[in-house]
């Protein structure tokens, strides 16, 4: 049989299907495979990229005419224990597959992101947090162990104690240094399948920033919702959510909550509109006018109406937020999206995020849903973590924007690196080489590119990602 | 710039080295697309090469010495130019021979020539670009037929069977690819002036093959399926289909 054979060939897409590339995908099952899958793949020539769901925003899971290795298949959970609250899991074992096996026994991931589809492999690839960042850090600080399988054949063992410097590399690594075949995390033990959510209408980013530091303390996720559309003093006005897990005990009789069936998310919205074609009736609002429409309703709304109010909600509504809407990224139409995001230290990140915000207004491309969350450093090689916020923003991307998107993220780029900002890789498709170096820092890339040669010499492992960021000195 | 958000694309051209082949090399490099070029003529590719390259940036065109006639060479080599160049959106094959024959003369060793590389390198040019095209769902073939195929002349038997053929695989082709979001362009030229020109019995209307790119180039910019270029040939090409036998049998055309 010929590797790698031309009925493997499929189209891979970023998460908002913006972008794009045709590459040869096997689907492993096996870590056996995965060795056989890396020695073919060297032998004729060809580099290997990892995929885990393809929920990232830019081009980390593409490897264009090359191969593409799917591991969504190898997702077994290797190993439950409800007492201590540690799971080992396949790479492919998704975030929804990882609470639907450990919720009822009243234990939560630490970390999760804002949708429940990707895998844990992905995850720890990227590092990914969530919007308690500021609390819990990165998903990475929950793993207790992983094992992965390098390029060479060699598996490793790591974890914050044995091999410390790969762990830290590993994760956060991208997949570029090895694949993980198995991971053990610990999970946060909670007392409820409900948390308190609180909310109010904030007039302003800066008040928004303001309301967020002396609450971060006592509040276990903070998250804030910004009306990329509204201008002048009503620039950055937008939504905080402020959400406490239960004390034990407040929650009478936590296994009802606790209960995968309680979590589901409703199938119609206003027990109406099936939820799975809800993104159709989004798509005619996916507009300038149509935005700045709907984004004015929602902060009024939050301001009238639910200004200050106190509620329970299931922990899988609160976090998945995103997954509400099935496809919601169908809504922005054939020409998909792209996501922004940019990390920016505390005593910059105001002025800064005003200045974005009126950048992109200006440009006539503003994003269509901004969200304003905390960050905390951390130990890992890869960071886009500071001690500040990030704001994340959606644009659409249309047939005839994207070399006017493709300038305008060039000035904002520049903008955050002037501010010190940094950026993370998992939503990034924008950054050239040249910026990646400034935020990274030669140190940094110098010792990803040490890593990379020890645990790679081949230069096997590359995505479409690598090859526009990390494989060349800028 | 390119950049992930504004990829350039790719073409792939199959018998570059000289007339058609190398006009619509120039024209596409003009329009942005980077170039995989193959002939079997390497120096005349590499110059076309530099000539691109100079203009347009390093890295727009790269050259891949291929003789078409080697078929079992075509799925590697087609695996390797999507790996050194990421993607593959357009596929021209463009490669043919028209050896001179005589009224009277019925030459199997031309006929075979004309055969190999006008009907079945085109077939495994083809049939490579099919499968990646139909898989991405996306894509553009672009088939340089000719006018001969229309009827059984005279002057043109192994030629114009070749040609009737390739009409028909490109026709197929679209037929099954259509659906696949594939577009499929078969271009019919009359008489263009390039090395095959000086085979030809009898010749009018001869145009330039920068005429002849430029046609091409816009029809595969409308996404037209068949073009006769000049134009004026497809008036031609109605009559002729609609000559009856008994009239056509005794024609010398």
């Amino acid at each position: 049989m010929t590797f790698p054979s031309s009925d493997q060939l499929a189209r891979l897409q970023n998460f908002g299907r913006s972008i794009g590339s045709t590459a040869y995908v096997y689907r492993p099952t096996q870590v056996e495979q995965l060795a056989e899958l890396f020695e073919l793949a060297a032998r004729q020539g060809f580099t290997v990229g990892m995929r885990g769901a393809g929920r990232s925003y830019g081009d980390a899971s593409l490897n264009a005419g090359n191969v593409v290795l799917d591991l969504r298949r190898m997702n077994r959970v290797l190993e439950w224990n409800p007492e201590t609250g540690v799971i080992r899991v396949e790479p492919g074992v998704t975030i929804q597959q990882l609470w639907q096996t450990t919720l009822e026994d009243g234990w939560w991931p630490a970390v999760v992101p804002g949708t429940m589809f990707p895998t844990l492999g992905g995850c720890l690839a990227m590092n990914i947090h969530g919007k308690n960042n500021y609390m819990a850090g990165p998903i990475g600080e929950h793993v207790l162990e992983f094992t992965a399988l390098l390029p060479t054949g060699e598996p490793i063992t790591c974890s914050p104690q044995a091999k410390a410097d790969l762990f830290h590399a590993l994760i956060s690594g991208m997949g570029l240094l090895g694949v993980f075949t198995s991971i053990t995390l610990q999970l946060k033990h909670i007392y409820s399948g409900n948390v308190w959510v609180q909310a109010w209408a904030t007039p302003s980013l800066r008040r928004m920033m303001a309301d967020f530091e002396p609450i971060k303390a006592e509040s276990d996720y903070l998250v804030g919702w910004v009306d990329g559309t509204a201008g002048g003093s009503a620039l950055g006005r937008g939504q905080i959510h402020r959400t406490l897990y239960l004390s034990p005990g407040e929650d009478a009789v936590p296994t009802q909550t606790l209960k995968a069936d309680y979590q589901i998310l409703p199938d119609t919205f206003f027990g109406l509109v099936p939820k799975s074609s809800l993104y159709q009736l989004m798509r005619p609002f996916m507009n300038n006018w149509g935005v700045a429409l709907v984004n004015t309703g929602k902060y009024w709304s939050s301001r009238l109406l639910s200004h200050h109010t106190k509620y329970l909600q299931s922990l899988v509504a609160f976090n998945f937020l995103l997954d509400y809407v099935p496809n919601w990224e169908k809504a922005y139409g054939s020409g998909g999206l792209i996501q922004y995001q940019a990390f920016i230290p505390k005593a910059t990140a105001a002025d800064a995020f005003a200045d974005i915000l009126r950048l992109t207004q200006k440009r006539g491309l503003p994003n269509y849903l901004g969200v304003l969350k905390r960050h905390r450093p951390d130990k890992f090689l890869l960071s886009h973590a500071v001690d500040g916020y990030s704001l994340a923003m959606d644009f659409r991307v249309t047939h005839g924007n994207r070399p006017r998107l493709q300038n305008m993220a060039d000035e904002l780029t520049e903008m955050v690196l002037q501010a010190g900002g940094r950026f993370y890789f998992a939503k990034d498709s924008l950054i050239s080489a040249a910026a990646a170096a400034r935020f990274l820092g030669e140190d940094t890339l110098s010792r990803f590119r040490q890593f990379k040669a020890q645990c790679d010499p081949q230069n096997l492992l590359q995505t479409e990602l690598y090859r526009r960021l990390l494989a060349s000195q800028p | 710039m390119p950049s992930a958000l504004t990829p350039t694309p790719v073409a792939l051209l199959i018998g570059a080295s000289s007339g058609i082949g190398a006009a619509l090399a120039r024209k596409l490099a003009q329009d942005g697309y980077a170039l995989a070029l193959l002939a079997r003529r390497v120096e005349a590719l590499n110059e076309l090469a530099e000539e691109i390259q100079r203009q347009h940036g390093a890295g727009r065109a790269r050259v891949y010495a291929h003789d078409v006639t080697h078929y079992a060479e075509a799925p590697a080599l087609f695996q390797t130019i999507l790996r050194e160049l990421g993607r593959i959106d357009v596929v021209i094959y463009n490669s043919g021979v028209m050896p001179r024959v005589a009224l009277n003369e019925y030459n199997f060793d031309k006929d075979r020539q004309m055969v190999e590389v006008n009907v079945l390198g085109a077939l495994a040019w083809l049939n490579q670009a099919a499968v990646l095209f139909e898989r991405q769902g996306s894509g553009q073939i672009v088939g340089i037929s000719s006018i001969a195929g229309e009827r059984g002349r005279v002057g043109a038997p192994g030629y114009g069977l070749t040609k009737a053929a390739l009409t028909t695989l490109l026709e197929s082709l679209r037929n099954r690819l259509t659906r696949k979001g594939v577009q499929v362009l078969t271009v019919k030229p009359g008489f263009v002036d390039t090395e095959m020109l000086k085979n030809a019995s009898r010749t009018f209307w001869v145009i330039s093959p920068d005429q002849a790119a430029t046609d091409i180039y816009q029809a595969m910019r409308a996404r037209r399926q068949t073009i006769f270029t000049p134009a004026r040939w497809g008036l031609v090409a109605l009559v002729l289909r609609h000559i009856p036998s008994f009239i056509f049998r005794r024609l010398s055309f």
